[in-house]
């Protein structure tokens, strides 16, 4: 936490009220997002209890397992899933444009512009809390190593036919929430964390029903009291009142409520009577606790799309958009699903491509928001003020180029050496760069070094008139990545030599899947 | 009623919070934290789903059957050996009475077991450790004798390890754990001069979806050193008590008033994360937010506000009403304050 994100919260402690840390939504909402809302079962490793999932806020689909050990349920419950989310992912497949990219030639190792397809719009994928979007990268290593009838006809437990093919799209899903600044799949709590800052700790904030009663409290109590009870509120049985967001469901709803459905469940399978009613029971018993996340969700949802979106949450959208093409197409060359573990090229690529998103999240965010920005002058990594001298110098070359001396009152203090690059967005979106050269009090002097044209006299608008307020900042507004890697296939020896093209195999069948 | 003994993850958490007087006070003294918070109005939220359970234990018998076989074998081939035939592993009797007993018993079968060169599977052997002055008796899963005379800690837990790697909170916790029996068994090697505790534990985990146990090693070093150092810096229990007032008590029968003032007495250090550790937190969050302490915002707050130790007095340092101007903290509150209202237009802007 910032100095600037710790005020906030104790503003928000004043307040008893969440106090904003944005001032536009850094990140992208579909029109039509696919919301998650899963559950599981305490003790077992991705063995679903239940969900509600879809598109519509009214009429979400119920998925129940009314016997999480039975194989059979379970991969009933994986198809089922399979069949609300394949679609609505898949849907995005078909509509493209063209795009030019530029590739190494393999044969002649030049780099040549290639037109590839980019689908138009990719789905969206939201789940209620960080451990739900773990538990999504859970489901699909769960799932996409296994093999239908039609793969392996003498597979032991067959999966359902597109059951494995949700386990490749969730693991794309879950990798790709690695990156910074995706948007793909996104976890409830993590949106709103990112635009308030509640009075209690990060960690408390990881419950979504205490953190949207901050932001949002009902009418007649303040934030703090309303995420207190939400919190901590048992009825008369010490069932909590508003059941946590999951996946792992709340240890007296297992022991009081659930166990009891469950073994009820069991004699009326052992006696062959009453096993609907049962079932319907078992549903209408995770209703209860799936319904209070699904509805926070889109509480949320309204919350966030009141904010205005940020200028450059589109670019990062497109690099989404790419992700979801090239996984897309990864499928239709009939690949086979993501290995267990990375090759070191892989795992060194997906590293470095994760850094270089981290720093250019951290510049769009700053220059779309004034109060992200706000926190990087506090920490003197750019310095804002009204510009007091502007005094044109030219190189010494045999054709001149402007060098205008910018001075700019400010009471920031950035931490510049002399000649350090500073940049500067312009109002056409490019970056001017400067050199910082003479500091003087409440006063920073920027020689400008770019951004002004080809021309003896810099272009209009790229010198900044006395007057003007501008915006320095230390860190480049385009980070890039280092130095390209090897091919897997080239991998040097010191980390292993090139990958063996072994193909992992499924999970074998153990008597304990049967339990 | 009985005291509570302090088990290992009591010790952990303890060792995570070397400053709580009132958490080393009442571990020390055997008080029931759940049953004094439950009376006290502010009931912890632990509890355990009896699927968890169930399925822990399952996990755990299975790991230990056919006489402790498959747990050394999971054992030497973490360590490079060749596992031994079924008959070349004895499992020594433990039961005694009570816990002096027991950890007699657990010391001799030490000493019989790293003389014989076998290998040997202590099941819940009992050890003692003395923490800021109370006798503190643990119960690791298991202990596994080396033929080199080498003991190691098992630690059979019931979270996967998918695809080589597990939780990392979890296995720090574990090996926190583990760390805290690797100390008391040292003080049994240092008592029988003989033995040698690695400074690896074994971690049992089941293996990606299913229940077939897996292994790893963990390296103790670090959690070792870490815990003996906060271990030795926990003030003793008599110390504390001798700077309470006369008369105090903390039986859960007696009024929520005056348990509260007696829990008053003796100071907490409350952060946020005591919340996943402590039964008591939850009291001591509503004390610290009433108090109007920083630390509730996160333990790291703190480090960034120098002398500032209420929400009080930073927003009258930011607001410009309170504090030393010449105090790094306050300025850069000040300069903080000024810039958040700059960026978002001087009216007090609303949430949404």
């Amino acid at each position: 936490m910032s100095l600037i994100t710790t005020l906030a919260r104790f503003e928000a402690v004043r307040d008893g009220r969440a106090r904003p840390v944005a001032t536009v939504r850094h990140r992208h909402l579909a029109e039509r997002p696919l919301v998650l809302v899963p559950l599981t079962t305490a003790g077992e490793t991705g063995a679903p209890l239940g969900a509600l999932v879809g598109t519509e806020r009214t009429a979400p689909r119920l998925l129940t397992v009314c016997q999480p050990r039975d194989r059979d349920q379970r991969a009933a419950f994986l198809a089922a899933l399979a069949e609300e989310v394949l679609p609505h992912i898949e849907g995005f497949a078909a509509e493209v444009t063209t795009e030019e990219r530029t590739e190494t030639d393999p044969a002649t190792g030049r780099r040549t512009p290639v037109r590839v397809e980019l689908c138009t719009d990719a789905p969206q994928l939201l789940v209620p809390s960080a451990a739900g979007v773990e538990y999504v990268r859970l489901l699909g290593r769960s799932m996409r190593f296994r093999r239908t009838a039609e793969q392996d006809p003498a597979a032991a437990f067959p999966a359902p036919p597109r059951v494995p093919m949700l386990g490749r799209w969730l693991t794309h899903f879950a990798e790709r929430a690695q990156v910074p600044g995706s948007s793909l799949l996104l976890s409830m709590t993590g949106l709103l964390t990112r635009h308030w800052a509640t009075g209690q700790s990060p960690l408390e904030d990881q419950h979504l029903g205490s953190l949207l009663a901050w932001i949002d409290p009902p009418d007649g109590l303040s934030g703090a009291e309303a995420a207190l009870r939400v919190e901590l509120e048992r009825d008369a049985e010490g069932l909590l009142c508003h059941p946590p967001a999951g996946p792992a469901t709340d240890p007296a709803f297992d022991n009081k409520r659930l166990a009891p459905a469950l073994a009820r469940y069991d004699r009326a399978r052992a006696v062959g009577r009453g096993v609907e009613r049962a079932a319907a029971e078992m549903a209408e018993l995770l209703a209860t606790q799936l319904r209070p996340a699904w509805d926070a969700v889109w509480h949320g949802l309204d919350l966030l799309r009141a904010l205005p979106e940020g200028a450059h949450v589109a670019e990062r959208w497109k690099r989404d958009r790419w992700s979801y093409t090239a996984h897309r197409d990864r499928i239709r060359a009939g690949e086979p699903p993501q290995p267990r573990r990375d090759d070191a090229v892989t795992a060194a690529r997906k590293l470095a491509s994760r850094e270089t998103a981290q720093a250019r999240l951290e510049a769009q965010e700053a220059l779309d928001d004034p109060l992200v920005m706000a926190g990087r002058r506090l920490a003197g990594e750019a310095f804002a003020g009204e510009v007091t001298a502007v005094v044109m110098e030219y190189t010494e070359a045999k054709v001149p180029r402007p060098r205008p001396l910018v001075t700019v009152r400010t009471e920031d203090a950035p931490h510049l050496a002399e000649g350090a690059r500073v940049h500067r967005l312009l109002a056409d979106g490019r970056t001017q760069t400067g050199e910082f050269t003479a500091a003087g009090p409440d006063r920073l002097t920027v020689r400008l070094t770019g951004g002004m044209g080809r021309g003896r006299q810099p272009e209009p608008g790229t010198v900044p008139e006395p007057g003007e307020r501008v915006c320095w900042t230390l860190f480049e507004h385009a980070p890039r990545g280092g130095p390209a890697l090897p091919e897997p296939e080239h991998t040097p020896w010191t980390h292993g030599g090139p990958p063996g093209a072994m193909a992992d195999e499924p999970d074998p069948v153990t008597a304990e899947d049967y339990l | 009623m009985p005291p509570r003994p302090l088990d290992a993850r009591a010790l952990a958490a303890l060792a995570a919070n070397p400053g709580c007087r009132r958490r080393a006070l009442l571990d020390g003294a055997g008080v029931d934290k759940g049953a004094l918070a439950q009376a006290l109005g502010a009931p912890a939220a632990f509890g355990r789903s009896q699927f968890a359970f169930v399925r822990g234990h399952a996990f755990e018998s299975r790991v230990k059957a056919d006489g402790g076989a498959e747990l050394v074998r999971l054992l030497s081939e973490q360590l490079g050996h060749k596992p031994p035939e079924p008959d070349e592993v004895d499992v020594p009797e433990l039961t005694a009475a009570g816990p002096e007993g027991r950890t007699a018993r657990t010391a001799l079968a030490l000493r019989q077991a790293t003389g014989a060169g076998r290998w040997a599977l202590l099941d819940h052997p009992m050890l003692a450790l003395t923490i800021a002055g109370t006798p503190a008796y643990l119960e690791p899963d298991a202990v596994v004798v080396g033929p080199d005379g080498g003991w190691t800690v098992v630690e059979i837990k019931s979270f996967a390890m998918i695809d080589g790697a597990a939780d990392a909170a979890k296995v720090g916790a574990a090996a926190r754990q583990a760390a805290v029996y690797a100390l008391a068994l040292r003080g049994v090697a240092d008592r029988l001069a003989a033995g040698r505790v690695s400074e690896q534990a074994l971690l049992v985990c089941p293996k990606d979806f299913s229940n077939l146990p897996t292994a790893a090693l963990i390296d103790l070093r670090k959690p070792l050193a870490t815990t003996r150092r906060q271990l030795s810096r926990l003030v003793r229990v008599e110390e504390i008590a001798a700077g309470l007032p006369e008369g105090v008590c903390f039986d859960p029968d007696r009024p929520a008033a005056e348990l509260a003032a007696a829990v008053a007495a003796v100071p907490a250090a409350y952060a946020p994360d005591c919340l996943a550790g402590c039964e008591l937190a939850f009291h001591c969050r509503e004390r610290a937010r009433q108090a109007g302490l920083v630390e509730r915002l996160g333990r790291s707050v703190r480090a960034e506000l120098g002398g500032l130790a209420t929400v009080e007095s930073v927003l009258a340092a930011a607001g410009g009403d309170g504090g030393d101007p010449d105090d790094p903290a306050v300025a850069a509150l000040r300069r903080a304050a000024a810039l958040r209202a700059e960026a978002l237009g001087r009216e007090a802007a609303p949430c949404r």
